[in-house]
C-alpha cells in the first residue's frame, strides 16, 4: 500500500528553520568532547601527514612549495566531511527515539528540518575551518580579503553539499552501524579521491578520470587557488558553477527523499 | 467514573476515525478499525504486543499516512488535511522527545516555534506550562538532570504548547517508576477536569487501562471490544474461579467432563474458569469447594475473584493478554 500524500503548510517554514538551526548549533557547543574531537582531529592529521609523512614527498610531483601548502585545503575539507558526517548520523537515533520525533508532527513542512540540518552542518564547518585557517596564518599561508571570501564561500558550498550528502545516506538508514558502513565505503573514498591528498595531474589515467569525475575535487581546486594564488589556477568561474551545482542537487535530492521515502521509524 | 451514568445530551465529538487499515508489506497490522471518541473523554488504548496500537498512534499521530480510512479531529480530516490536524493535536511519544542538551526552557521554546508561536505570547505560555507541572524552579536546568518523572511531565507540558484540543499519549508510563507514575496521571486528569482536553493513551498496563472512560482493545489488528472499563467487566457476570497445580492438563480435562458449559482457559500457568451465567458468588464459593475436595492434593492455589480487564481480554480474543501471539510478533512495530 503506498502512503497518501499528505499535505503540511508553508507556514513556520523560517521560524522552523532557525529554531532546528540554533538548536543545531548551540547543541555542538554544549558538547566539549564534539568540539574538541572536530578541531583536534585535522590538527593530528595536519602533524602527521603534512609535516611527518609529507616530508617523503618532497621529492614529489607537488611543484612549488612543500607538501604542508598542498595538504591544508584537503584538511579543511576534511573537517567539513567530519562535521558532515557527525551532524547528520545523529539524525538516525534523534528521528525514532529523540527531538525528531516531534518535528516531526509539528506543522512545519519537512524541507525545513532538510535546510535546518544543512544550514547547521555548514554553520559549524565554516566555524571550525576559519578557527583553523587563522591559526594557520603564521605558518606562511597566503592571506588576503580577496582569498578570504573565496575561502568562506567555497566552505558554505561544501558544507552544505557534504552535509547533505551525509543526509542522504543517513535518511533511509535504521541503524546507526549501516551508517557507519556508508561512510567508509563512500565518504572516505570521496576525500581521499577528491584531490586532498594527492594531486590528479601525477596519478596514472583512470586515477585521473576518478578524481575529475569527484564533484569535491572542484571545490577543493577553489579553496586552493584562494589559498595558493601564485599557482596557475583552475577557471574559477566554472569550477564554482560545478560546486554550486553539485550543492543545489544534493539539497534537492535531501529534501526529495525526506517527503518520499517512508522509512521504518519516519 | 461515569460508566454507568447515562449521558443525557450527545456529547460533541472530538474525533472520529473510520476503517483505518495499515500493512507492513504483506502483513496486515491495523485491519478496518473504527471508533468515535467524545470530547473530554479519556480513552485508553489496550492491546499486547503486536496488536497494532503503536500503528495505530503513528497514523493517530500523522506520522504514517493511512492508505485507507479516515481520521477526522474536529473539523479537519486526514491524512489530506495533516497539517490542520497537527494544530489541534498534541503528541507525547514512548521514547523521550527531549532534546538533553537543552535545558527545560529551550526545549519548550523551539517546541513553540515550530508551532508558530513567539515573542511574549511563548514566553508567557512557557510559564503557564511550567507552573502548571511544577516545574517552575528547573526550568533552566538542562533536562539531562532532571528525574524521568519530571522529563516525562516536561513531555506532556511541550505537547500542550500550543493549547491543542486532543492529547495524544504512547505508552506514557515506560521507564518511570510507580511513584512518579500516579503523579503524572494525577496530572492528566486534572487536564481532563479542568481543560475538557480530549486524551488518548494507548497501554498495555490493565490497571491504567481500568481509569480510562473508554477502551478501545486491540488483538491483531482487529478492534475487539470498545467500551467503558465497567461495560467490559460486565460481559463476565459473577467471580472467576483460577487454579494453580503441577496436574494443570489433568485437571482441565476432568473440569470439562464435569461441568460441560462452563469456559476453562489456561493463561499464565493456570486454569481460569469463568463462571457461567447467572452465577452468584455463594455458588462460585461452592464450586472451589467442590475443586477443593476433589482435586485438593494437587492443587497448589486456588482463587475466587471478581473479573478482571485480563479475563475480559481473555474472554473476548481466547489468548492471554502478554501471551506470545504466534504469527503477530511485531518486529516492525511495538
Amino acid at each position: 500500500m503506498e502512503p497518501r500524500k499528505t499535505s503540511v503548510a508553508s507556514g513556520n517554514f523560517g521560524l522552523g528553520v532557525y529554531t532546528l538551526w540554533s538548536r543545531e548549533v548551540v547543541r555542538f557547543l554544549r558538547q566539549k568532547n564534539r568540539v574538541v574531537g572536530a578541531l583536534g582531529t585535522p590538527l593530528v592529521f595536519w602533524f602527521l601527514i603534512g609535516s611527518g609523512v609529507g616530508s617523503s614527498f618532497r621529492t614529489g610531483g607537488t611543484g612549488s612549495g612543500d607538501y604542508f601548502s598542498y595538504f591544508f585545503p584537503g584538511m579543511l575539507l576534511l573537517v567539513v566531511l567530519f562535521t558532515a558526517i557527525f551532524s547528520t548520523i545523529s539524525l538516525i537515533e534523534d528521528r525514532r527515539e529523540g527531538f525528531l520525533q516531534a518535528v516531526l508532527v509539528a506543522p512545519v513542512p519537512r524541507s525545513a528540518v532538510v535546510a535546518a540540518k544543512l544550514l547547521g552542518g555548514m554553520t559549524l564547518s565554516v566555524l571550525q575551518c576559519v578557527l583553523i585557517y587563522v591559526l594557520a596564518l603564521p605558518l606562511g599561508l597566503h592571506f588576503s580579503l580577496g582569498s578570504f571570501a573565496l575561502v568562506v564561500v567555497t566552505l558554505c558550498l561544501l558544507g552544505l553539499a557534504l552535509t547533505g550528502l551525509g543526509y542522504l545516506l543517513a535518511w533511509p538508514l535504521d541503524s546507526v552501524q549501516g551508517y557507519h558502513a556508508l561512510m567508509n565505503l563512500l565518504l572516505m573514498p570521496l576525500w581521499l579521491l577528491s584531490g586532498a591528498l594527492f594531486p590528479p595531474e601525477g596519478s596514472v589515467g583512470w586515477m585521473r578520470l576518478i578524481i575529475h569525475a569527484n564533484p569535491l575535487y572542484y571545490g577543493l581546486e577553489l579553496l586552493r587557488a584562494a589559498l595558493r594564488p601564485e599557482r596557475p589556477g583552475a577557471s574559477l568561474w566554472l569550477f564554482g558553477a560545478i560546486t554550486l551545482l553539485f550543492t543545489a542537487a544534493v539539497g534537492l535530492a535531501a529534501v526529495v527523499i525526506t517527503d518520499r521515502v517512508r522509512v521504518k521509524h519516519p | 467514573m461515569t460508566e454507568s451514568a447515562p449521558r443525557a445530551v450527545a456529547r460533541e465529538i472530538a474525533l472520529s476515525v473510520e476503517g483505518l487499515s495499515y500493512a507492513y508489506g504483506h502483513r496486515k497490522v491495523l485491519d478496518r478499525v473504527s471508533f468515535l471518541v467524545e470530547k473530554g473523554d479519556l480513552i485508553g488504548i489496550l492491546g499486547p504486543n503486536g496488536s497494532g496500537k503503536t500503528t495505530l498512534f503513528r497514523l493517530l499521530s500523522t506520522l504514517y499516512a493511512a492508505p485507507l480510512g479516515m481520521i477526522t479531529l474536529a473539523d479537519c480530516s486526514y491524512p489530506t488535511q495533516a497539517a490542520a490536524a497537527r494544530r489541534r493535536m498534541g503528541v507525547v511519544f514512548q521514547s523521550p522527545s527531549l532534546d538533553k542538551k537543552l535545558t527545560v526552557a529551550e526545549n519548550l521554546v523551539h517546541q513553540g516555534h515550530l508551532y508558530g508561536l513567539r515573542g511574549s505570547a511563548l514566553r508567557g505560555r512557557v510559564g503557564e506550562l511550567l507552573h502548571l507541572f511544577g516545574l517552575e524552579e528547573r526550568s533552566r536546568d538542562l533536562v539531562e538532570t532532571l528525574s524521568g518523572g519530571q522529563q516525562r511531565r516536561v513531555e506532556v507540558a511541550k505537547a500542550l504548547l500550543h493549547e491543542p484540543e486532543l492529547l495524544l499519549l504512547d505508552e506514557p508510563s515506560t521507564g518511570i517508576d510507580p511513584a512518579a507514575r500516579r503523579e503524572f496521571w494525577r496530572h492528566l486528569f486534572a487536564l481532563k477536569e479542568q481543560k475538557g482536553l480530549t486524551i488518548l493513551v494507548t497501554t498495555h498496563l490493565l490497571d491504567e487501562a481500568e481509569r480510562c472512560d473508554r477502551l478501545l482493545i486491540l488483538d491483531r489488528g482487529k478492534r475487539v471490544a470498545w467500551d467503558t472499563p465497567g461495560q467490559l467487566r460486565a460481559l463476565i457476570p459473577g467471580s472467576v474461579l483460577s487454579i494453580r497445580s503441577p496436574k494443570l492438563a489433568e485437571i482441565e480435562e476432568e473440569l470439562k467432563r464435569l461441568w460441560p458449559g462452563s469456559i476453562v482457559r489456561r493463561a499464565d500457568g493456570a486454569l481460569r474458569i469463568e463462571p457461567r451465567a447467572e452465577e452468584s458468588t455463594g455458588e462460585a464459593m461452592r464450586d472451589a469447594a467442590d475443586l477443593l475436595q476433589r482435586f485438593g492434593g494437587d492443587v497448589t492455589a486456588l482463587t475466587v475473584s471478581q473479573p478482571s480487564l485480563e479475563d475480559v481480554f481473555l474472554h473476548l480474543t481466547g489468548h492471554q493478554f502478554d501471551g506470545q501471539n504466534e504469527g503477530s510478533d511485531g518486529t516492525e512495530e511495538d
